[in-house]
């Protein structure tokens, strides 16, 4: 008996282990303000998710460079949103970018001069479906950051240039579940149906819908990006003309040149259409009733 | 010559008959291939993040190699008192020196071909072309940056008490340099005098062993580095080592034997 001592204590432990497990299991989820949603990420890294997020959302941004990216000590050189991600040769924004990038500078030694030979040196951006390359950093970077509204806008840009149209509305519909109140997701949503799936009536939907989320936003106070209030309603505005409804389409714009940084375009652009309005006006009196 | 040779030969059997290769090996090969058997929104394309994921395990998997290797050489002789015999062969200390160093160097350059080999494979099989040479120039480089991380390990065998304390030390100066050597003279700049000569002298000082480190040309399938330049790299790395290993000797030959 002496022998099996042991072991039968060990059993009564495991057997009390096991009976306190099943009691504390039903009461446990509630201790703790952990959803069943949380993923071993979120329970392993806590917050500090969110730094690896940043740094997996840079390295898609040093992958869309091939490897020609400002290091933290060209700070002044980096870039400061992500515009140039989803802009293309000759727009503004790329060319704003080019300056950027130039931070390499003359060599300041030998030692950085033939350094030089060793890395890369010339500021290029992925082209050829290459881009899809970024992709898998802007997935881990959202897996850690669901609230990192860019990762979502950046990833279904180049999805739908790559003609990966419903990967691209998956990952925005996955991004909206996670930030239900943005209006850049929105957008870009709307975008999709519009430009990719020619649903015009799905796309005024949620363009409607990033409006009132906008002003939403603006009520509380929160103040929202005004170049999107233009992107938005510029956009829906251009929906509703190819609609046939110039009425909301001029209004949209008024509500455009209130955030654009070229109200003058956008004036003559309400001109025109005020003018087609007047013309249809007199041919659709008689119809009158 | 023989006698470093023979030495040498005994480091590369400690290589494979320990288990550290092995276990390295295996975890950069798991961790590649769970990672490249991701798929990201149905394309079959991507790879670079597996190029990227697989040449840094390859780069820490060599240092790790490189200075847990090289850090037990010598103490290890010295605790087992096997010093004695071997320096009673004869064998001198410059010899001893030598031959370590020839079999760390030599070991690392092994793991390496491995290493590369898989790379190559996994590379190869998602992109369907192989860039040898950029692949045996970037084994190159990487093997001729060992030489001077194992020389310096040597060096620090002989000037710390304890192989933990000098692996440790060499890990944090080597990975200081990878890390930051390319921006001392940036930092030099911004700093007042003195401060601004002592970082800037140091930045002279230190062997830029970033120069070594093509991985993004490989990643980002870009040009080769020129060969003059592969050749100079060399011979800066060469120079490197003959000081770690005179400066390793120099302490050795007076350094009582006895603990």
């Amino acid at each position: 008996m002496k022998k099996f001592a042991p072991y039968l204590v060990l059993l009564l432990l495991l057997a009390a282990c096991f009976s306190l497990a099943t009691v504390l299991q039903e009461g446990s989820a509630s201790w703790s303000k952990r959803g069943a949603s949380d993923n071993v990420l979120n329970v392993l890294l806590g917050d500090g998710r969110r730094l690896f997020a940043n740094h997996f959302f840079v390295q898609a941004d040093i992958s869309f460079h091939s490897g020609y990216y400002p290091s933290i000590f060209d700070q002044a050189s980096r870039p400061k949103d992500t515009s140039h991600m989803t802009a293309k040769e000759g727009e503004p924004a790329e060319e704003e970018h080019e300056k950027q990038m130039n931070f390499l500078g003359p060599p300041r030694d030998w030692i950085e001069r033939f350094g030089r030979h060793f890395i890369i040196t010339e500021h290029t951006h992925l082209e050829g479906h290459k881009e899809s390359e970024i992709l898998p950093w802007l997935k881990l970077a959202a897996e850690l950051d669901p609230q990192k509204i860019e990762t979502y806008t950046v990833a279904a840009y180049w999805l739908r240039d790559l003609g990966k149209i419903k990967e691209a509305e998956r990952f925005l519909r996955e991004g909206l579940l996670n930030n239900p109140d943005s209006y850049d997701i929105l957008f870009d949503l709307g975008r999709l149906y519009y430009e990719s799936n020619h649903d015009a009536a799905r796309a005024r939907k949620i363009w409607d819908l990033a409006l009132r989320r906008w002003s939403e936003q603006e009520a509380a106070n929160k103040k929202p990006d005004l170049l999107k209030l233009d992107d938005i309603a510029v956009n829906l505005s251009h929906l509703e003309q190819t609609e046939g409804n110039l009425a909301r389409a001029v209004q949209l714009l008024e509500l455009a040149k209130k955030a654009s940084p070229h109200p003058d375009v956008l004036q003559q652009q309400i001109a025109e259409l005020k003018q087609k309005l007047a013309t249809r006006a007199p041919a659709a009196a008689p119809k009158a009733p | 010559m023989n006698t470093v040779s023979a030495l040498a030969g005994v480091v590369i059997k400690e290589l494979y008959r320990r288990k550290d290769f092995y276990v390295l090996f295996f975890l950069t090969a798991v961790i590649t291939l769970v990672m490249g058997s991701v798929s990201f929104f149905h394309d079959a394309k991507i790879v670079r993040y597996v190029k990227e994921i697989a040449l840094l395990l390859i780069w820490v998997s060599a240092l790790v190699i490189a200075i847990g290797t090289t850090a037990r050489q010598i103490p290890a002789e010295r605790e087992s008192r096997t010093i004695f015999p071997l320096l009673a062969k004869p064998v001198t200390r410059w010899q001893v020196i030598l031959g370590k160093f020839a079999g760390c160097w030599l070991a690392c350059g092994l793991a390496l071909i491995v290493f590369y080999l898989f790379f190559g494979v996994v590379s190869g099989s998602r992109e369907h072309h192989w860039p040898l040479l950029n692949f045996c120039q970037a084994l190159w480089l990487q093997w001729v940056m060992l030489g001077v991380v194992v020389a310096f390990v040597l060096l620090g065998s002989v000037v710390f008490a304890a192989p933990s304390s000098n692996a440790t030390i060499s890990f944090i100066v080597v990975l200081g340099i990878l890390v930051l050597g390319r921006y001392l003279n940036q930092v030099a700049l911004q700093q007042p005098e003195p401060l601004c000569a002592v970082i800037y002298g140091l930045y002279f000082l230190i062997p830029h062993l970033e120069w070594f480190d093509v991985r993004d040309l490989i990643i980002y399938d870009q040009h080769l580095v020129g060969w003059v330049d592969c050749g100079l790299a060399t011979l800066y790395a060469v120079l490197y080592m003959a000081v770690f290993l005179v400066g390793a000797w120099l302490v050795f030959r007076r350094k009582p034997l006895n603990l």
